[in-house]
């Protein structure tokens, strides 16, 4: 028997080793070391993250593949990787002093941080759909317990239960689809997968269109675009906001990473079967979070419904499937991740035990206490609702112009309408902090300095990818060479 | 020997009874079973097809599953016993903290 020993090459998942590496270090010592040397256990995590950081940065521009082609390494996976590094940094330089407020000080919590950042990596690299459900697996099972780990709360656990199980039945659709795919095309290799659909571009094999369709159930589930969102605002109410701020933004990223490597390179002949079901799905999904956010009185609740809407307008870019509207994707979702970390952040801050301030009036008059803060989170409402000169902005500018240009203009007129009634609900926080008095005594803030770092960090992540946009589009551009 | 297409109608039949069984029942343990049962199906659909297509993908696709499925009853069920400290029941119905 003929035995051939695979390609291996380490070098291309040096950032996610590292990262698993940290953490298996950090799990070991969370168990054996003193307490006072568990302190560490957060800083020693933002090492690992900030030596993987370099590492990518270092690997810009190589392509390859490895593990038997399981994994590719391009810029594309490493664009991707920047930005789930960028959100684990800051979610964990957020959780510091929370996680302590909250009397729930355990080293776990950094561990299964940074293993969920290890799996939305490698979904950003898979060149395989068992990489792509691996990868989906590993992240999603560590966010389960996250989402419940204050675990004597009940709306955490619930949260918690919420989004296994749903996501667990998602992930059932996922998987069958694979199978059907698979039993398509002979093949759960994305490139096999592309080879065997361009060669037949007229294929109506039922199999591989239902596969399709699961496929697109399952990544839009995690995606969280209508009408698969349903668990999206009960989950973000209840787990902890360090966590619901890490949801919003890593899980989100690595599905479109995933969703976008399968549909616009592995199926991208079937494109005229699959565009008309993104272009039902973007409609909904930016109308029914735009429109149910306004109603909202909670403001976890609220950047929940928020955060929909931002998965729809992503999918307009989708839709679009050209150059600038795959870039744009890419563009939109590193702005995305600063400024909605950030307004998490000052969520976090604002609220502590016993007084959570999660209402919306709980801002009413915040700028005469703080005005600092109050600044601050009105840049970041600003971005999101797509104020210059912000990074919000220039993202949905990209989008919009991405979708006329590839003769979308119906889609990115609705867009249009949807951002200008996302203004109202963004604006009215702002208009909550500067023209209202406050309805209570503010207990005095002690910001943490690394979520005065976090914000910071934030701050000027989100007015420098506005200020400076073609430098950061142009980095995105040379990403999607591996999709075109 | 069986044909392709009775494997694949088995398998559809087992992943539409977890869907319904997902949809329709109340006790999360059950929910969590009906889980499984479509990821089983997934198992049989590959399993089949990498026997009549003669490829190894599918099976070992189908290892990964079951050590993947493995790690989800861990978490699934530690999370459902968390809520049972809290709450005293696995009824899907008294999961009503928050709604819309």
């Amino acid at each position: 028997m003929n035995l051939v020993i695979p390609e291996i090459n380490w070098s291309a998942i040096g950032p996610e080793l590292t990262l698993s590496i940290t953490a298996m270090v950090l799990l070991l010592l969370s168990v054996v070391a003193s307490p006072t040397a568990r302190r560490a256990i957060p800083y020693l995590s933002l090492l690992g993250i900030a030596f993987a950081l370099l590492l990518c940065i270092s690997l810009w521009g190589k392509s390859a593949y490895a593990f038997n082609r399981m994994v590719v390494l391009d810029n594309y996976a490493l664009f991707f990787k920047i930005i789930f590094l960028i959100t684990t940094a800051l979610t964990v330089l957020m959780s510091i002093r929370y996680l302590k407020e909250q009397g729930y000080e355990h080293g776990e919590y950094y561990v299964l941080i940074l293993f969920a950042a290890v799996g939305m990596m490698f979904m950003a690299s898979a060149a395989d759909l068992i990489i792509v459900f691996l990868g989906l697996e590993t992240f999603s099972l560590a966010i389960y317990v996250l989402a419940g780990f204050f675990r004597a709360q009940p709306k955490s656990i619930e949260s918690s239960l919420k989004y296994f199980l749903l996501g667990a039945f998602s992930t059932g659709f996922l998987l069958y689809g694979i199978a059907l795919i698979y039993g398509a095309t002979g093949t759960t290799n994305l490139k096999g997968i592309y080879e065997f659909v361009s060669k037949a571009p007229a294929l109506t094999d039922p199999l591989l269109l239902i596969g399709m369709g699961l496929l697109i159930v399952g990544f839009g589930f995690k995606v969280a675009s209508v009408p698969f969102h349903m668990w999206t605002p009960d989950v973000y109410e209840g787990a902890p906001t360090s966590i619901t701020a890490f949801m919003s933004v890593g899980p989100k990223a690595a599905g479109f990473a995933a969703f976008l490597r399968v549909f616009l390179y592995a199926l991208s002949p079937l494109q005229t079967d699959w565009i008309w079901i993104l272009w039902v799905l973007a409609v909904l999904t930016m109308t029914l979070g735009n429109v149910v956010a306004i109603a909202q009185k909670n403001i976890k609740r609220m950047l929940a419904y928020s955060s929909i809407a931002h998965a729809g307008y992503i999918l307009v870019a989708m839709v679009a499937a050209d150059e600038l509207g795959t870039a744009s994707v890419l563009y939109y979702m590193l702005a995305y991740a600063f400024m909605n970390l950030g307004a998490f952040g000052v969520i976090i801050l604002f609220g502590r035990k016993g007084e959570e301030n999660v209402n919306i009036s709980d801002y009413s008059g915040m700028a005469a206490k703080y005005p600092l803060l109050a600044a601050v989170m009105a840049i970041f409402m600003f971005s999101l609702a797509g104020i210059p000169p912000t990074a919000g902005f220039v993202g949905k500018f990209y989008i919009f112009s991405a979708a006329v240009k590839a003769g979308y203009i119906g889609l990115a007129i609705i867009g249009v309408l949807n951002s200008a009634l996302s203004v109202y609900f963004y604006l009215r926080i702002t208009v909550m902090m500067y023209m209202r008095s406050p309805e209570k005594e503010f207990a005095k803030l002690e910001p943490s300095p690394a979520m005065v770092i976090a914000l910071i960090i934030a701050v000027f992540g989100t007015l420098q990818i506005g200020i400076t946009p073609s430098h950061y589009l142009n980095l995105a551009k040379q990403s999607i060479l591996a999709l075109m | 020997m069986v044909s392709l297409s009775s494997y694949l109608i088995l398998s559809a039949i087992l992943f539409s009874v977890g869907v319904v069984g997902f949809l329709l029942r109340r006790n999360i343990i059950v929910i969590f079973m009906s889980i499984e049962l479509m990821l089983n199906a997934a198992n049989l659909a590959f399993v089949a097809f990498s026997r009549f297509l003669d490829s190894m993908d599918g099976q070992i696709f189908v290892f990964f599953v079951m050590a993947v499925a493995a790690a989800e009853a861990v978490v699934g069920l530690a999370i459902i016993m968390a809520m049972y400290r809290v709450k005293e029941t696995v009824n899907a119905d008294e999961m009503n903290l928050m709604k819309w």
